[in-house]
């Protein structure tokens, strides 16, 4: 077994919080140090507000779990300081295969399109994102970043309160209470937050029981996702391999409703099984057994007062399109620089609205999508079956039934139509940059333009004239200026300004474009800066 | 937007007719099944336009507007 799992990262240590006379008052307290909350206490630490992280535990999540990271989340992690450690770790893919009985239907480019810094894809073992995250957070704070990280640090009881929460917290050194202006509960599916709470969180339970494993193998598959629905080896179910690092293959069986969840984890139930799949020849190990079963749901409101939810404990989904803890990053990345606002009061209380707003919006497109390809992968009734099999059959022959093919609906950032931070468009541009979208990369030289727009309000121009900094209150807007010479690959005018001649962005510290026109216009865009920082 | 065409619009409806019907002669029920709902995929995707489908699908229904 992996040594990763046993060192613990973030060990318990006595912290002044517990020997204080009376508890100490954070700006914002994270609860939990998975990969969400670890990516909230960066992206808070980097904007210099402070922030401290409370894990019951003291080390890396067990298993592969979440191994699928997309181009958004890369590039969210490259704000965050270490996307290239990502990288440098993770398998690329972009292609895949999908199966029906014994054969090969169909292969797919994920990503036919070129010009970004980020690969569509990598997988890499959540241990090892957790891992990345935790160096950079340990960086910060040998820089002087104001974040800590307290293992073994159980919160017991909330209270919460008009400006504050108030947190009990049990240690191996006993209780102690401890205070934050802000809470983010970043505590997975089953958030004893949420339960401490008392908040609901209905939704829709799939009657399907999965068993995933993680196989060490030297075996020459190429880094594709294969799928396959109702194989030889896994009879009137699906299938699905995908490679990841030190020659990890993550393999996911469907196992239908009706089974034995703990005689189906025996490994002398799942060797025979695997078997089956790989091929009697091919020797491997199996490193990691577990079976789940999905809901799909989420709160009504990611917002109690002072208490945010992120990730797992606000939103669960299927597992088919990697939808989870990528759009647990979307959520950070979407609710931090509106929170570093409110804390420094350049923005009203109510900004945080949008984040429930823009996020629900999110989390509901990804139960939709999730929630299709689970009718797809899993028929309900006899015509859903044929009708099933007859979009697979005819996509063997035919290109026309592809895009009906759903074994899952690769995670793709949400656009915020109608959020109220967005000005109307005024652009007769590509509708992929319209106010609400996240910003496409595009290559610049040896340069991407990603990187130049993090962390701040930034006004776009291309070919368009405009002051070289506008300020609207507290807030600064710096101007970067392009030119679609800037692109030899036409991918900025691709993407910026379709037949437009010209036009001027503003853009978020998330990336996403709160308004767009033509030309530069003084008034359009001071009050577009102030309706994307909640002031209208 | 187009709508359904709902009056005869097959030229020779009965040399259609006739070839729908032997496409299906000596057919078990669940094969005749699966080559119905391959037609219909296949015509939708000719069809293309998502409100005369969704129009189809109504009038498949049988609903009266």
């Amino acid at each position: 077994m992996n040594k990763i799992f046993e060192v613990p990262l973030y060990a318990y240590e006595r912290s002044p919080d517990q020997d204080a006379a009376t508890p100490v008052r954070h700006k914002v307290i994270v609860i939990g140090a998975g990969p969400v909350g670890l990516a909230a206490a960066i992206d808070l630490a980097q904007q210099d507000v402070e922030v401290v992280v409370l894990d019951d535990d003291d080390k890396v999540s067990f298993g592969s779990r979440a191994i699928c990271f997309s181009q958004r989340t890369l590039d969210i992690a490259d704000r965050l300081g270490c996307g290239q450690n990502l990288l440098e770790k993770g398998v690329r893919w972009d292609r895949g295969k999908v199966f029906f009985d014994d054969r090969q239907i169909y292969e797919f480019n994920l990503q036919p399109d070129e010009g970004f810094a980020n690969p569509a894809f990598i997988n890499l073992q959540q241990y090892y994102l957790e891992n990345v995250l935790m160096n950079r957070l340990r960086a910060l704070q040998a820089e002087g970043a104001p974040v800590q990280i307290h293992g073994r640090n159980k919160v017991e009881a909330i209270g919460t309160h008009d400006d504050h929460v108030r947190l009990e917290v049990e240690t191996p050194e006993g209780p102690y209470t401890v205070e934050a202006d802000w809470l983010i509960a970043c505590d997975g599916a089953k958030s004893p937050t949420r339960r401490m709470l008392g908040i609901d969180f209905d939704g829709r339970v799939f009657e399907d029981n999965f068993l995933i494993a993680d196989v060490i193998m030297e075996a020459d598959f190429p880094s594709e996702r294969w799928f396959w629905f109702d194989p030889p080896f896994n009879r009137g179910q699906s299938a699905l391999l995908h490679k990841q690092p030190d020659n990890v293959w993550r393999i996911d069986l469907q196992l239908g409703w009706d089974i034995d969840k703990e005689s189906e984890k025996r490994p002398e139930n799942v060797i025979p099984r695997l078997k089956e799949m790989l091929g009697e020849d091919v020797e491997f190990q199996l490193e990691w057994v577990s079976i789940y079963t999905f809901q799909c749901r989420r709160m009504e409101s990611f917002r109690r007062g002072r208490a945010i939810f992120a990730g797992d404990s606000a939103h669960q989904v299927s597992p088919f399109g990697a939808r989870g803890a990528n759009s647990g990053l979307q959520d950070i990345d979407n609710l931090c620089w509106k929170l570093k606002l409110v804390l420094d009061g350049d923005a009203p209380e109510s900004l945080l609205d949008s984040y429930d707003f823009e996020r629900i919006q999110g989390a509901d497109e990804n139960i939709r999508k999730s929630g299709r390809s689970t009718d797809f992968i899993t028929p309900k009734s006899d015509m859903s079956r044929v009708l099933r099999d007859a979009v697979l059959d005819l996509s063997e022959h035919y290109e026309f039934a592809r895009p009906m093919v759903n074994s899952g609906r690769l995670s793709e950032p949400c656009t915020y139509d109608g959020s109220s931070l967005n000005s109307a468009d005024a652009l007769d541009g590509p509708a992929q940059t319209r106010p609400g979208s996240t910003c496409p990369d595009v290559p610049l030289g040896d340069d991407f333009l990603l990187p130049k727009l993090a962390g701040q309000f930034t006004l776009l121009t291309i070919d368009a004239d405009a002051p070289g900094m506008l300020q609207e209150d507290e807030t600064e807007v710096r101007r970067l200026a392009l030119s679609v010479k800037d692109d030899m690959t036409l991918a900025l005018k691709r993407r910026y300004l379709g037949d437009a001649p010209s036009a001027v962005y503003l853009i978020r510290p998330d990336q996403h474009v709160a308004a767009r026109r033509g030309t530069y216009e003084e008034n359009a865009f001071r009050h577009a800066i102030r309706r994307a920082s909640g002031k209208e | 937007m187009a709508d359904l065409i709902l009056t005869p619009n097959i030229e020779k409806a009965d040399d259609f007719y006739a070839e729908l019907l032997a496409a299906h002669d000596h057919m078990a029920k669940v094969d005749s099944d699966a080559l119905n709902a391959r037609l219909v995929l296949v015509l939708a995707n000719h069809i293309g336009d998502n409100a005369v489908l969704a129009q189809a699908i109504d009038a498949a229904r049988l609903k009266t507007t």
